[in-house]
């Protein structure tokens, strides 16, 4: 099918260029409808793909939307993708490849923080232009990346101070024993801590983990107001049907979950009943935008399963893209794009509402909603917070407009003073 | 009154322990004891049974009679994987690794292609019971129930059945078991199958409480053969005193200190049992 595709566009853009050719051709050079390579390198088997296969049809879309009227500054975009089937090997392999061989322009890839770190010394040393489209900890201060995914502290600092305004300030916390569920534990720390509140537990789950019935019993003898769950990948969401299961009947509070694998869709209600998730996107969203976003997604994939946060953010990574590089007069040498990500106002309207890029760190700043699951799995939006800024690594000393250390850095490890 | 609610906390723990290392570990136990396969698609027999109970459920049968189908199922497919593929590699266990592996990857990943990376899933069923502040579901108690259940039938069918003796015979001496009359071909292939089976078995117990999707089996595989290598060969007297001590283990570190800690404990366990009881406690048990 995206062969057809192709060969479509490939059509089209020769159609299309011997119009431009007859109208413009003493302004437009005919080098200037040879296509705009995007590499797509995302997890479409193995662990991950339940939650990333929407984000190369999402590519797809925004592309088919881009090229129809026009294309990028007139250049079609031609996408090269690549199944990464959720291994870390498999990114270092096929960025190589993605890059030396197919000389893409920019690369979009990524689900895992540690499939990005797999792969970011490659992108350094090649010296590529990469977009990852995921939620994430936060902290990566590369001038290689731009990073369209919320981070900790626009998804962790809405929702957790609203949820102990809501229900109270006693809080215990399960995370995903690795770089993410790590960084996010830290963050909800740090920002229980901030608003007065109290962590009376906290347990940390190494993947793979299936059976929760001691930690159940663990949190049942704290006694918190509502559980924090940073669990990642499929095992560890067992833990919703066994807490359920032996009605632990506690608030939910998430940055992951529903947004990403649909659990509110997957499970049996009332399995996920009273799950908070802050999210930058799900189907749900009420707007005209998001509505529009979702009628022209399932037009065009009507099997797709659910439409996540991360096929948003791979959707407005392109618009992103497009911005910068019709700015930067259809150059995309990194240091041009750079150079207008660097005045700020790089931004486009998302489905989620306006989203722009932060100079300093290369991060996007983002609508956030927050998701409530209801018994019934139905979502209402209790908050809306509109303009999030990725606000972390700047204040801490990450400047990408002055210099770029290529270092994920924490709460825990900031970047060095002066 | 609170420690002795705490007490049966404990004791509910240790019991769930229990019979998820007894149910994910017998099937592997079997087919590795007696037949010297180490089986890396044992996982996927679990999930095979998973699915099969799942989509029974889903089509309308009653969720014990759905257990027993994805049972079968699972022991149907091990029987057709001993034909054409375990049959062959007899007395070559390295290779049967090999081969093993290669099948779990197969099938998972066609099972990926084919039913998509996940099911609906169909509910914990018998509800829940609270003792002081802790609550419980109910059918936690059902799947240790079926774990002493599947004990019990494991050491009746191989001490006191013709079939059991049979098969004994067959592992331990299969030239003079054939020399006598046996059909060992038969009798390696219903071994298999039997094993298959009850991996298949736990796949559909923990169905109901479990996130359903083709790498499900692999969250069963670390607890599995931590306690095969435990327990050592035999199914009885490897399978069931391993489950137990590792069981104190996990669900003792896990209250202490968080499930990272469970899995240390299990891994250190496995560590000290390979320097000191190298043929396991089975082996401990049945020394000369």
């Amino acid at each position: 099918m995206s062969r057809n595709a192709l060969l479509r566009f490939r059509k089209a853009a020769l159609a299309g260029s011997f119009l431009v050719a007859a109208a413009v051709s003493t302004i437009v050079p005919s080098f200037a409808s040879e296509p705009i390579k995007i590499g797509v390198l995302e997890d479409q088997s193995g662990d991950f793909a339940l939650a990333t296969s929407g984000k190369v049809e999402a590519i797809q879309l925004a592309t088919d939307e881009i090229n129809a009227k026009g294309g990028i500054a007139g250049r079609p975009i031609e996408l090269v993708i690549y199944d990464t089937q959720s291994e870390n090997t498999r990114y270092q392999e096929f960025m190589r490849r993605v890059l030396q061989r197919d000389k893409a322009d920019v690369v979009f890839a990524g689900y895992s923080s540690s499939e990005r770190e797999a792969y970011r010394p490659i992108v350094n040393q090649l010296d590529g232009f990469v977009f990852y489209n995921n939620q994430y900890e936060g902290g990566v201060c590369d001038g290689n990346m731009v990073i369209t995914g919320a981070v900790a502290e626009q998804q962790i600092s809405t929702l957790i101070p609203w949820m102990m305004k809501t229900y109270g300030k006693r809080v215990y916390t399960i995370a995903a024993d690795y770089s993410f569920g790590w960084i996010s534990a830290e963050w909800m720390k740090q920002i229980v801590k901030e608003n007065g509140g109290e962590l009376v537990g906290q347990e940390l789950i190494p993947l793979g983990v299936s059976q929760f019935s001691q930690t159940i019993q663990n949190i049942q003898q704290a006694k918190p107001d509502f559980v924090v769950t940073l669990l990642v990948g499929n095992s560890q969401s067992s833990y919703f049907e066994q807490a359920s299961a032996a009605q632990l009947n506690l608030p939910m509070a998430s940055s992951i979950g529903v947004n990403q694998s649909y659990e509110h869709k997957r499970f049996t209600p009332p399995t996920l009943a009273n799950m908070h998730v802050t999210t930058n996107f799900i189907e749900e969203i009420d707007t005209p935008e998001a509505k529009a976003f979702v009628a022209r997604f399932r037009e065009k994939y009507p099997e797709i399963p659910y439409i996540n946060q991360e096929a948003e953010n791979s959707y407005l990574a392109v618009y992103l893209y497009k911005e910068m590089v019709e700015r930067a007069k259809g150059s995309t040498k990194r240091a041009d794009l750079q150079k207008e990500i660097a005045k700020g106002d790089i931004c486009t309207d998302a489905p989620e509402g306006k989203v722009c890029i932060d100079p300093k760190s290369q991060h996007v700043s983002h609508s956030i909603y927050l998701a409530k699951v209801g018994e019934d799995h139905s979502i209402s939006f209790p908050a809306h917070w509109d303009n999030v800024q990725p606000y972390w690594l700047g204040q801490a000393g990450c400047d990408l407009t002055k210099f770029d250390p290529s270092t994920q850095y924490s709460p825990d490890n900031p970047p060095p003073k002066g | 009154m609170e420690t002795g609610y705490l007490a049966f906390a404990m004791v509910m723990q240790f019991a769930d322990a229990f019979a998820f290392l007894v149910l994910a570990a017998c099937g592997l136990a079997i087919v590795f004891g007696m037949m010297g396969i180490v089986n890396l698609a044992h996982g996927e027999f679990i999930m095979c049974g998973a699915y099969v109970t799942v989509a029974a459920v889903h089509a309308g049968v009653p969720l014990p009679l759905a257990i027993a189908i994805g049972a079968i199922a699972s022991a149907l497919a091990g029987m057709v994987v001993e034909f054409a593929c375990i049959r062959h590699l007899y007395g070559r266990p390295l290779d049967s690794i090999v081969l093993t592996w290669g099948i779990s990857l197969v099938v998972t990943q066609t099972t990926l292609i084919t039913l998509g990376s996940n099911m609906p899933s169909i509910g914990t069923p018998y509800g829940s019971f609270a003792v002081g502040p802790y609550s419980y579901s109910v059918y936690r108690l059902v799947l240790f129930g079926s774990a002493l259940a599947v004990l019990a039938g494991l050491y009746i069918v191989f001490n006191w059945t013709r079939f059991g003796i049979a098969a004994r015979a067959t592992m331990q001496v299969p030239h003079m078991a054939a020399a006598s009359g046996l059909d060992t071909r038969r009798i390696y292939s219903w071994t298999f199958a039997i094993g298959a089976g009850l991996a298949g078995l736990a796949g559909g117990l923990y169905a109901p409480t479990m996130t359903l999707v083709p790498t499900m089996g692999t969250s069963f595989m670390t607890e599995a053969f931590v306690t095969v290598v435990v327990g050592g060969a035999d199914v009885i007297l490897g399978t069931a005193p391993a489950a137990a001590i590792l069981a104190i283990i996990k669900a003792g570190m896990t209250y202490w200190k968080g499930q990272l800690f469970g899995q240390i404990g299990l891994l250190i366990a496995v560590i000290v049992v390979i320097r000191i009881l190298p043929k396991g406690i089975s082996g401990f048990l049945t020394r000369q």
